[in-house]
């Protein structure tokens, strides 16, 4: 069923049903395959990789899935035993679980028969693996982890940040696109040229100022000096300017006040450019790293980002745990990205076009 | 209901002047509509009288009370804008409420009055749909409506029946008359159609180049035009204006005119001999026989409308001449044919365009 209807997805390209694709067709198809690998290759590899032991994470070749080592309960024996593929002196292969290691030979005993034992020398031996998720790697840190502290204060940072975001960037673009005052494109022209000074260069002097105002281990030190952002002022005047003046003069003959029209006028029809700057600014921070690490040196107000790197200690990288906990936090901006992804292609589509 | 008053209204954009003293009284009940070319300042004009664009000089007054200054919100006036400019995100419903909202008044009152303009406009069944759900003609009478809930001083009409289409244009016309009927509030209508103009108004003004040419009722303006743009204006199709130069007046005026001497016996107005004059005669003033005449012309085009017949005429010196006949005519293009003009429905305009006074 699914084959038929790519099929038909495919005819319908350019020649209709039941034609050849056209040598550009297949060019195109496969310049997006390959498109999707560099994609979404690297984040299927983490989701995968984060479900592997410690061990296979350090394994080498690395294998694609989390393979984990079969262990069996044998009779007699207390722990269970790891269960290797081994090959006897006379040449047969057989199934065997090792009780210990001694130098390079192994004992090992038959889980089926264990009075039958054997010594085998390790490189005779390899390890029976089936695929095996190590949820592990998401259940503990879950428990030991602060982690529900850690996605409160991320969730908290985000949606605080991206409310007074989306608040005062709308008023501020609603000025810069409705009244005429003097000096507009001047401070127009200003907030554009804020686009150009990237954070490193005044993380000092706003870190000084942050600290000045007692605000530093708080949320709000992260929340409010990102709080008005060029990007969306900018976003959200252009948007704007393609809302028809009669509109906003149609208010002011019903009577409404300045703060209405901005409103119950403005607004509504500014939704598509704010969800897309909603979105954006969702994503800058949920993964803001740098500034919150600046600010933010208490264990209990870290959010997740910054907890994460906890996992990376100077001298041992606990890599199982970071790489699950990455995933988690890829879900909530994932499943952000699943439901307004569609306010970004109209967003866009209409600010910058009409 | 209100009257309305300006004095000296000036409006200047940096250094282009749009209006140029404007001096107007528009009475209580009144229906007035500014007629004129694209560009000559008429919706500036209304824009001004809204509130949505400041003077640069002078005086608005509605009621006796001086606005010159007041925002559009605090003038008490409504307006129907050319793009109709509802609001998109509301119901039919909320855009008529909106601003009875925003005067305070109680959601029992605001629904009775939504739901009586609905009634009048017919827009009952639509209430609860949004105005890309609706068509032209009915997303008119939404603004329309949004107009009449609020019962303001004064309705201001932006070009309302610019968007729609021959037939609707037409209908929605007849309504908008038996709306000023019906509810008599004093109304601004601006318009680039003098049919619009001359079906709807009270008193017509005709602006051009910023400045009022002449004021008066429909017939006023098309019997008696105050000077050539007035009468070029008003009229559909135009009044022929042609050029012509004075042999004597002394009771009979006697012209020369594309290159021929024509006489009709008028009283002396005191033109020279050799003065530029302008004639202006509308189409249906001009008899037409076969064969030569007073002024000898062939036609050019015949357009037959059924009911009456455009011709268009050429005599050597002279623009293209239109007459209009009732009923449906024999002659076809490239008739010799001879002009007689109706000596009483003559007007004659100076060298500045001003009319002469007719006898």
């Amino acid at each position: 069923m699914a084959a038929l209807r790519l099929a038909s997805l495919l005819g319908q390209r350019r020649n209709g049903h039941g034609r050849p694709l056209h040598w550009t067709d297949v060019a195109a198809y496969a310049y997006l395959a390959f498109g999707v690998v560099l994609m979404f290759g690297p984040v299927l590899w983490l989701v995968l990789s984060s479900f592997k032991t410690q061990s296979a994470l350090l394994e080498f070749p690395p294998s694609l899935l989390p393979f984990a080592q079969v262990e069996v309960t044998v009779s007699g024996q207390q722990q269970k035993l790891p269960l290797f593929r081994a090959t006897l002196p006379d040449g047969s292969v057989r199934e065997l679980a090792q009780v210990r290691r001694i130098g390079l030979v192994a004992q090992m005993i038959d889980p089926a028969d264990p009075s039958q034992q054997f010594r085998v020398a390790i490189d005779k031996r390899a390890p029976v693996r089936r695929v095996a998720l190590a949820t592990e790697n998401y259940s503990e840190p879950l428990q030991r982890f602060a982690f529900l502290r850690f996605l409160f204060n991320s969730v908290f940072v985000t949606v605080v940040a991206t409310l007074i975001t989306l608040l005062i960037n709308s008023m501020a673009a609603y000025a810069l696109a409705v009244y005429a005052f003097p000096g507009k494109q001047a401070a127009t022209l200003a907030v554009i040229g804020t686009l150009m000074i990237p954070m490193t260069i005044i993380l000092v002097p706003v870190y000084l100022v942050v600290t000045e105002l007692g605000l530093t281990n708080s949320l709000w030190a992260v929340i409010l000096p990102g709080a008005a952002t060029p990007t969306g002022v900018f976003l959200l005047r252009q948007y704007m300017l393609t809302l028809p003046k009669d509109l906003i003069e149609a208010a002011r003959m019903d009577r409404a006040s300045e703060w209405q029209i901005y409103w119950r006028i403005v607004m509504p029809l500014t939704l598509p450019a704010l969800a897309v700057l909603a979105i954006f600014s969702i994503m800058w921070r949920w993964n803001e790293f740098l500034w919150p690490l600046a600010v933010l040196t208490k264990t209990e107000v870290y959010t997740l980002q910054i907890a994460l790197n906890a996992f990376q200690g100077e001298l041992q990288t606990q890599w199982h745990y970071l790489l699950a906990m990455t995933v988690v936090t890829l879900i909530p901006v994932a499943l952000v990205f699943v439901f307004l992804q569609r306010f970004i292609t109209t967003g866009i589509g209409s600010t910058g076009m009409k | 209901m209100a009257e309305l008053k300006l004095t000296g209204a000036r409006k200047s954009f940096g250094t282009i002047d749009v209006l140029h003293d404007i001096d107007l009284a528009v009475k209580d009940g009144e229906f007035v509509v500014f007629v004129g070319p694209s560009g000559c300042g008429k919706s500036t004009l209304l824009r001004v009288i809204a509130g949505l664009e400041n003077v640069t000089g002078g005086e608005v007054h509605i009621d006796g009370e001086r606005v010159t200054h007041l925002p559009a919100s605090e003038r008490g006036l409504a307006m129907v804008f050319q793009s109709y400019a509802l609001y998109p995100h509301m119901s039919v419903r909320k855009n008529m409420a909106f601003a009875l909202e925003n005067m305070g008044l109680k959601p029992a009152e605001i629904e009775t009055r939504v739901a009586r303009a609905a009634a009048v406009l017919r827009l009952t069944d639509y209430l609860d749909r949004k105005p890309k759900a609706l068509s032209g003609g009915q997303r008119q009478r939404v603004a329309i409506g949004r107009a009449i809930v609020r019962d303001p001083k004064i309705f201001l009409f932006d070009e309302p029946l610019s968007n729609l289409d021959a037939e609707l244009r037409v209908a929605t016309r007849k309504e908008l008359a038996a709306l000023h009927a019906e509810i008599g509030g004093t109304m601004i209508y601006v318009t680039h159609d003098q049919v619009e103009a001359m079906t709807l108004a009270d008193r017509i003004v005709v602006l051009n180049a910023g400045r009022i040419e002449q004021i008066g009722t429909p017939l006023e303006l098309y019997n008696r035009p105050s000077n050539a743009f007035v009468a070029g204006f008003i009229g559909s199709p135009r009044m022929n204006l042609l050029p012509a130069t004075v042999i004597a007046d002394d009771g009979t005026l006697r012209l020369t005119l594309g290159g021929r001497e024509v006489a009709w016996p008028r009283a002396a107005s005191g033109l020279a001999a050799g003065t530029s004059v302008t004639l202006g005669i509308r189409p249906e003033h001009i008899d037409l026989a076969p064969g030569t005449g007073m002024l000898a012309a062939t036609v050019d085009l015949v357009e037959h409308l059924g009911g009456e017949t455009f011709i268009y005429a050429s005599a050597p010196g002279l623009p293209q001449i239109t007459l209009r006949q009732d009923g449906q005519s024999q002659f076809t293009r490239g008739d010799a044919v001879a002009i007689r003009f109706a000596p009483d429905h003559l007007h004659i305009f100076d060298a500045t365009g001003a009319a002469l006074a007719r006898p």
